[in-house]
C-alpha cells in the first residue's frame, strides 16, 4: 500500500505548488495510481533506495529521481525505470 | 525487486481486486529555478518516529493516515521503525533508516550544492493505508501547507 500512499500524497503536495518525485515499487500499482513523476525501483519491499549502509547506491536512486525534475520535457504522469549499473539486491 | 510475487497469496489477491485510487487529472508542477537553489523536503511512508513522538496505530480502522515531523537536523540513527507490516523485510531500514529515509543523503547534496537546501522539516507517514480518504482529505493536504509553509520546492517521496 506504500506505492499507493506515497503516490497519492505526490499528487497533493503537487496540487500545492510543491514539484514531487516519488520512487515507485510496484509498477502496476504506479500505473494505476499515477503520481506526476515517478521513477520505479528495482529493489523488493523494505529497500526503496537499494542497500542499507551504502550511500553509493543510495545516491545513485536519488540521482536518477531528481533528473526526472529537471528534465521539462517529461511529459507527466511519467514513470521512469531506474536501472543500476550492478543489480545490488539478490531477487526473491 | 519489487513486485506482488513478495507477498503470500491472500495478499495478492487481495492486491489483485483492491480498488487503487487513481489521480486524475494529475497536476503539474515545473521546477522555475535549478536544483541547486531548491528547498528539498523528504516524505517517507516507513512510519519512522522520533524518541517522544507518538508511534503509528497498528489497529487504526483502514490504516493510520497521521504523519509525524522530523526534523532536519534530527539524529537519523535514533528513528524508530514503527511500521506495522509483515510483509517485508524490516533489517534493511533498522540498520540504516537512509534506505527509507535519506536524510544524510539530502544533507550530502546540500553540502556539494547539487539541491539548494535541506528542508528544516520532513514528513514521516505509515503507508500501510487500506482506506485513504482521509488521507487525501485531510492529512496530506496539512502536509502540503506545512511543506508550503516551510518554503519547500521539491519533495523526494520513498514508498518502504
Amino acid at each position: 500500500m506504500c506505492t499507493q500512499t506515497v503516490g497519492l500524497i505526490a499528487g497533493e503536495l503537487e496540487r500545492c505548488g510543491i514539484a514531487t518525485v516519488a520512487v515507485q515499487l510496484l509498477r502496476e500499482v504506479a500505473q494505476r495510481v499515477r503520481p506526476p513523476r515517478g521513477l520505479w525501483v528495482p529493489f523488493r519491499h523494505g529497500h526503496p533506495l537499494g542497500l542499507p549502509n551504502r550511500p553509493d547506491v543510495q545516491h545513485s536512486v536519488i540521482a536518477a529521481a531528481l533528473s526526472l525534475l529537471e528534465d521539462s520535457r517529461v511529459e507527466t504522469p511519467a514513470l521512469a525505470d531506474f536501472v543500476p549499473r550492478e543489480l545490488p539486491v539478490p531477487a526473491v | 525487486m519489487g513486485h506482488m510475487n513478495e507477498f503470500p497469496l491472500d495478499l495478492r489477491l487481495f492486491l489483485k481486486v483492491y480498488p487503487w485510487r487513481r489521480i486524475d487529472p494529475v497536476p503539474r508542477v515545473n521546477l522555475v529555478k535549478p536544483l541547486s537553489e531548491c528547498r528539498v523536503a523528504l516524505v517517507s511512508s516507513a512510519a519512522f518516529v522520533l524518541p517522544g513522538q507518538e508511534p503509528f496505530d497498528p489497529d487504526a480502522r483502514g490504516g493510520d493516515t497521521t504523519f509525524r515531523t522530523i526534523s532536519g537536523d534530527a539524529d537519523i540513527h535514533q528513528l524508530v521503525d514503527t511500521h506495522p507490516s509483515d510483509h517485508f523485510d524490516h533489517a534493511g531500514i533498522d540498520a540504516d533508516p537512509n534506505l527509507a529515509f535519506p536524510l544524510e543523503r539530502l544533507r550530502e547534496l546540500a553540502r556539494q550544492g547539487r539541491i539548494g537546501s535541506v528542508a528544516p522539516r520532513h514528513l514521516s507517514f505509515c503507508g500501510a493505508i487500506l482506506a485513504p480518504g482521509r488521507l487525501t482529505r485531510d492529512t496530506a493536504p496539512a502536509a502540503a501547507r506545512l511543506l508550503v509553509e516551510d518554503g519547500v520546492d521539491v519533495a523526494l517521496l520513498v514508498p518502504v
